[in-house]
């Protein structure tokens, strides 16, 4: 308990302290080929909207998966929230990503359950009692626009319905970090337009949100901070960035 | 409060999880049942055995005859001696006297005035009883080698048959057991290997969003102690009934062997049968969903 504490310490000594995400050189290799990522530095503060665009294959995913510890790094170091994620204990990762809410393309929701269940399945995991989770879903749920569907059996919604449902459920245990991956990748330009407001209302707020994406329009549009990556390397890192082409 | 919440909640969902792989869990129960029925019906056998060959066993005893002249203080003195040693459980003393008014009772009757002296008048005699039947050739041994002996009658063929038997039993009775038991821990483990993959990406999500080991596990595991508990409850009913019947049957039908099939009363079959089967039922549910899930677990 100290020890970790102590690590934490450590991490945090030469580190701004509004700094949230901090990746040191850090390298992912698969088994064969070229590596994944290769000596990526990145630095994320408090409260920022954060870009990372580039190709299929260049590391986006797998950058994705290192902040979820989903994977471990082959080389350098990451730490999130003060979470030390090259050495943590195995035991102390849900902890860890009670943090975050995450959405995907896919939407990833229960099929099986309506919108509601969908949202209070977040909370259940959390351990959230009963009471707590019939005041904290429908808030959420009216935040994202979906306060009269939430009877609604989630195979019966639109694609962008699905991902504001999956939106409500990443963001109803209050996360510090929201993390998209491709959140728009499936919505025509309407939803997508509405899903990106809602991701700039919910920074607003003060949660820091990263979204991965290929959509040129929205990111050129909103005009954040775009980090590029191409062959596992980050090759540009701007505020007010523009998506840039992929001659590198 | 929260503890109390998430575990109705992971009851609840043990239980929908049932109902989700409808035929899995139908297969499973049955598969359980079949081994704890047969469980059930061997370990009746069994101790009905086992309760026969004790009461055969107590029946049992060597009879230890003295040279002329021995005095009954000697032969008390000798009782008294076996009486410490571990195998004997009961040493019954017949004086000469004795001995001869149970003759004259049993096989003469009103013929016996003819008789003034005692003409068995060496026949005081030790009857012991063992505890063990197996450990009657060493006490045969040593009682011979005791001077004031003069014969040591025994029933040797019963004692090695019983306790062949004995032992015979309860190797066989084991082995089916084991196999029995690990029958059921695979299917177990095949039953919730099915529910995981239909829920992996349930599980994937549950692991995203921060849930711990236990919570997904849980689920699962009392998935699987629900379906061993009814898997062995329902051997348990049947046993029940096919033991009534059967007692009642061999009873009427094999009337003359009555005082050889002496069965144990049908309650006390089941004071252990009852917590046994569900123990093994839940423990083997319990077993072969939380390794199974244990496997499936790193997302």
């Amino acid at each position: 308990m100290e020890k970790s504490f102590r690590n934490k310490q450590k991490q945090r000594a030469g580190v701004p302290r509004d700094e949230i995400i901090t990746l040191e050189n850090v390298s992912k290799s698969y088994s064969k080929g070229a590596p994944a990522l290769n000596e990526v530095t990145l630095h994320v503060k408090k409260g920022e909207f954060v870009f990372i665009v580039g190709d299929s294959g260049s590391g986006k995913s797998t950058l994705i998966k290192l902040l979820l510890r989903e994977l471990t790094p082959t080389k350098g170091s990451i730490n999130v929230l003060g979470y030390d994620l090259v050495h943590i204990k195995r035991r102390k990762i849900p902890m860890f990503r009670r943090n975050l809410g995450v959405v995907f393309q896919d939407f990833r929701l229960l099929k099986d359950r309506n919108v509601y269940e969908n949202v209070a399945f977040a909370q259940r995991v959390i351990l959230k009692s009963n009471r707590e989770i019939r005041r904290n879903v429908p808030t959420i749920l009216a935040t994202v626009g979906l306060a009269g569907k939430y009877k609604s059996k989630v195979n019966q919604l639109s694609g962008g319905e699905q991902q504001r449902v999956a939106l409500a459920r990443a963001l109803v245990n209050k996360p510090t970090i929201l993390l998209a991956d491709e959140p728009t990748g499936n919505l025509d330009p309407g939803n997508t337009r509405d899903i990106m407001k809602l991701m700039e209302q919910i920074n607003e707020n003060g949660t820091t949100v990263i979204v991965v994406t290929h959509n040129r329009e929205i990111v050129n549009e909103m005009k954040k901070r775009v980090i590029t990556m191409n062959k596992g390397v980050i090759v540009n890192d701007e505020e007010n960035g523009v998506y840039i082409d992929e001659d590198y | 409060m929260r503890i109390i919440n998430s575990f109705f909640y992971s009851i609840g969902q043990g239980f929908r999880n049932l109902t989700r792989n409808r035929w899995y869990t139908l297969a499973t129960v049955a598969t359980i049942s079949a081994c704890l029925f047969l469980f059930g019906i061997f370990y009746s056998i069994v101790t009905n055995f086992q309760y026969m060959v004790k009461t055969a066993e107590e029946g049992v005893s060597v009879t230890v005859f003295f040279d002329e002249g021995v005095t009954e203080d000697q032969i008390l003195a000798l009782q008294s001696d076996l009486s410490v040693r571990p195998e004997v459980s009961k040493i019954d003393y017949e004086s000469a006297d004795a001995a001869w008014e149970g003759f004259k009772e049993q096989y003469l009757g009103e013929y016996a005035d003819g008789f003034t002296e005692n003409p068995l008048a060496d026949s005081a005699n030790l009857q012991i009883y063992m505890n063990d039947v197996s450990m009657q050739p060493a006490l045969v041994t040593y009682l011979e080698s005791i001077d004031i002996v003069k014969t040591v009658n025994r029933s040797e063929i019963t004692a090695s048959t019983l306790s062949g038997m004995n032992k015979l039993i309860a190797y066989i009775s084991l082995g089916i057991i084991i196999i029995l038991l690990a029958v059921s821990i695979f299917l177990i483990s095949n039953t919730v290997t099915i529910g995981i993959s239909v829920r992996k990406e349930e599980i994937g999500i549950m692991k995203y969003i921060g849930a711990t080991d236990f919570f997904v596990r849980a689920p699962f595991v009392i998935e699987g102690m629900i379906i061993g508990f009814i898997g062995s409850i329902i051997p348990l009913v049947i046993v029940y009934f096919i033991y009534s019947e059967a007692i009642v049957y061999v009873g009427t039908r094999f009337a003359m062997l009555s005082n050889l099939l002496t069965f144990l009363p049908i309650e006390e079959i089941f004071d252990k049968l009852t917590p046994i089967s569900i123990l093994i039922g839940v423990g083997i549910g319990f077993l072969g969903s939380f390794v199974t899930v244990r496997r499936h677990l790193h997302v």
